[in-house]
């Protein structure tokens, strides 16, 4: 995959998310609770995020698992209501908001295993009544599955005798039934083999092109946010710790954390054996650690950094990061 | 349009079926399904062809009354299996009962399900309170032993009911008592299996769509829950049939002027110590194949439907 140079249309934002938070209730049982007086249980899996992504282009979030970037792309679809802060999409063809839909991380369970594929497709159509008669339907989701690369004839088959790939671009052709603007991608690529993710990308990207759509772009693989992305937020344990143009990012990466995501990229022209594995585990989310939350694993960490949380610093190559370092740094050349 | 999912024929797609193939293989299934068949279509053309309506009055003569099985010393054509005290044919009669002992099996199953299913799929979609009640409300039930309920519903009801509709409203209190205690298994089943599917991404895809959530819990998630739930209501048919005639033999279920099985058996019951052992035996005989059937049928279904058991 090259790095091309997939630069942002100068356009105004079609999604804003202004500080959303979700809080999750991990509590025991009610009874359990009486019984052993503990106390309610909350997990802050997202805490106060903040990002737009401009019309036509596509914004990556990456973390490692558990670091809240499913829960974001649950909430900017509207399957969860956020606890707090607002999203709000730009307003679309006709003066709706931008029409979402989402395209799902696992192909086995994306897809009703009792449907027949060309009812799953229609299923968008026939709902928001996009086609008045099954022969429309029917004409349409024969070129959706055109589009993805999928003969006609496959739309009678079942889920079960396709590949993971093929399963995906199912997942592609149903989200692109309902005539979105804007679509949430939900690590498409993850549970597939790297050849097919190369497929399966450069379809999306192909797409993009085609209809115009704007990506929020969810991935731990940082070699396929390259390909995909203008602008990448990284995320860890719920909050947003550095945001940068794609190439500004993996130039010049800012926080500890981004440094480290990058050290793990594999390079088979250079690999670097020397490379010092990264120590600690990801802390639980229902006791985060004091101040910067990634201060366990850091290798500059001082007391600042356990006792104060750092705020957002906006560097002047329109990127932001949420560390102390950073911020010291940029005091001294001011 | 040559892509619209051509309807290949029912009877073609099961004949192609995984199902099927392990039918063809299994004896027993095969015997047991033949043997319900017999047994019900037997029951059902009765009318056609037996000598009597037994519980007509008019067709009953107190003469033939207390002939033994046709090849017993005195038996008569044409009472294959003997008449009892009033002359009435004891095969017409247990055609008869077995026609009502099925009707009302099949009954509870059908309203069971209806209840279980749509409790279970209410409960297991949203969760929280609602299944909260719903749930331990079952577990009440359950808690009780099918018999007690069924007697107990049907003691109540039937002091409820007018006189003039004990008689006729008798199958009904029957399938309600089963009901009753029956549909909490299902509810159970589906509930859990509501609460695995809820969380997959096809039903999220469809949420995403605004899909009415009666649409996603019926056309999404229940053809995903129906595999446990076609065997527990195999092997409930079986139940309820022998519940059915626990509560007939008791005397609390159907009336001697419609008997089930279970009536049959306790009407019989009485001569057994003078001799006449044909008058209960017989319908005693065809319950025991009746729910055999069925039940060797339940487990045949249970293996074949359970992927780890192949």
């Amino acid at each position: 995959m090259t790095a091309s140079a997939h630069i942002a249309p100068v356009a105004s934002s079609a999604l804003t998310v202004s500080a959303i938070t979700q809080r999750f209730d991990v509590s025991a049982p009610w009874l359990n609770r009486v019984i052993e007086r503990k106390s309610r249980l909350f997990v802050r899996a997202v805490d106060d995020v903040s990002f737009e992504v401009p019309k036509g282009g596509c914004l990556s979030l990456v973390g490692e698992s558990g670091c809240g970037k499913s829960t974001v792309a649950r909430m900017v679809t509207g399957l969860y209501a956020p606890s707090e802060g607002s999203i709000s999409f730009a307003p679309g063809e006709g003066g709706k908001p931008l029409s979402v839909q989402m395209i799902f991380q696992d192909p086995y369970a994306s897809l009703n295993p009792r449907w027949r594929v060309f009812d799953i497709i229609a299923e968008p159509l026939r709902e928001l009544k996009l086609r008045s008669t099954e022969a429309e339907v029917a004409a349409r989701v024969v070129e959706l599955l055109q589009t993805v690369g999928l003969a006609a004839s496959d739309g009678r088959k079942f889920p079960h005798e396709f590949s993971g790939g093929q399963r995906q671009r199912i997942s592609i052709a149903r989200a692109l039934a309902a005539e979105p603007e804007f679509l949430v991608c939900d690590e498409p690529t993850s549970a597939l083999d790297v050849s097919v993710q190369a497929q399966i990308l450069n379809l999306m990207r192909r797409l993009q092109d085609e209809m115009g759509l704007t990506y929020l772009f969810i991935s731990h693989d940082m070699s396929v946010v390259r390909h995909m992305s203008d602008q990448i937020a990284v995320m860890y344990l719920g909050r947003i710790v550095e945001q940068a143009p794609t190439e500004v990012l993996f130039a010049n990466p800012r926080h500890p954390y981004t440094q480290l995501l990058l050290d793990t990229i594999p390079d088979v022209a250079a690999p670097r054996r020397d490379r010092e594995p990264s120590t600690g585990e990801v802390p639980s989310p229902l006791k985060p650690p004091s101040g910067c939350t990634f201060h366990p694993r850091c290798p500059q960490a001082d007391q600042r950094c356990s006792a104060e949380r750092p705020g957002m610093t906006a560097l002047p190559d329109d990127s932001r990061a949420a560390c102390h370092r950073v911020a010291e740094m940029l005091e001294r050349m001011v | 349009m040559t892509i619209l999912p051509r309807q290949v024929s029912r009877l073609a797609r099961l004949r192609q079926s995984d199902l099927w193939w392990s039918f063809t293989r299994n004896r027993g299934a095969m015997a047991a399904a033949g043997l319900l068949l017999v047994l019900i279509v037997s029951a059902f053309t009765a009318p056609l062809y037996v000598v009597q309506n037994p519980f007509d009055p008019a067709q009953l003569d107190l003469l033939n009354a207390e002939y033994p099985p046709i090849w017993a010393e005195g038996g008569q054509w044409p009472y294959i299996l003997g008449t009892d005290t009033q002359g009435r044919d004891i095969l017409s009669a247990i055609l008869y009962g077995t026609r009502i002992s099925v009707l009302i099996g099949l009954a509870s199953v059908f309203f069971a399900l209806a209840v279980g299913i749509g409790t279970g799929l209410v409960a297991g979609y949203y969760g929280g309170l609602i299944e909260n009640l719903l749930m331990r409300f079952g577990d009440i039930l359950l808690s009780i032993p099918t018999i007690l309920i069924a007697i107990l519903v049907s003691a109540i009801v039937r002091e409820l009911l007018p006189p003039s509709l004990r008689e006729v409203g008798a199958g009904g209190v029957l399938v309600f008592a089963i009901v009753l205690s029956g549909w909490v298994q299902y509810a159970r089943t589906v509930r859990a299996q509501t609460a695995v599917e809820r969380g997959k991404e096809y039903v999220q895809a469809a949420q995403l769509l605004k899909v009415p959530a009666r649409r996603i819990m019926f056309r999404h998630i229940l053809p995903n829950t129906l595999t446990p739930i076609l065997v527990a209501a195999t092997l409930n048919f079986g139940m309820a049939i022998l519940t059915e005639a626990t509560l007939s033999f008791l005397g609390i279920g159907m009336p001697a002027s419609q008997p089930s099985l279970g009536t049959l058996i306790r009407l019989g019951n009485q001569f057994l110590f003078s001799g006449m052992w044909w008058i209960t035996v017989f319908p005693v005989l065809q319950l025991c194949l009746l729910v055999v059937a069925v039940n060797i049928l339940g487990d045949w279904l249970r293996d074949a439907l359970n992927p780890k058991l192949r």
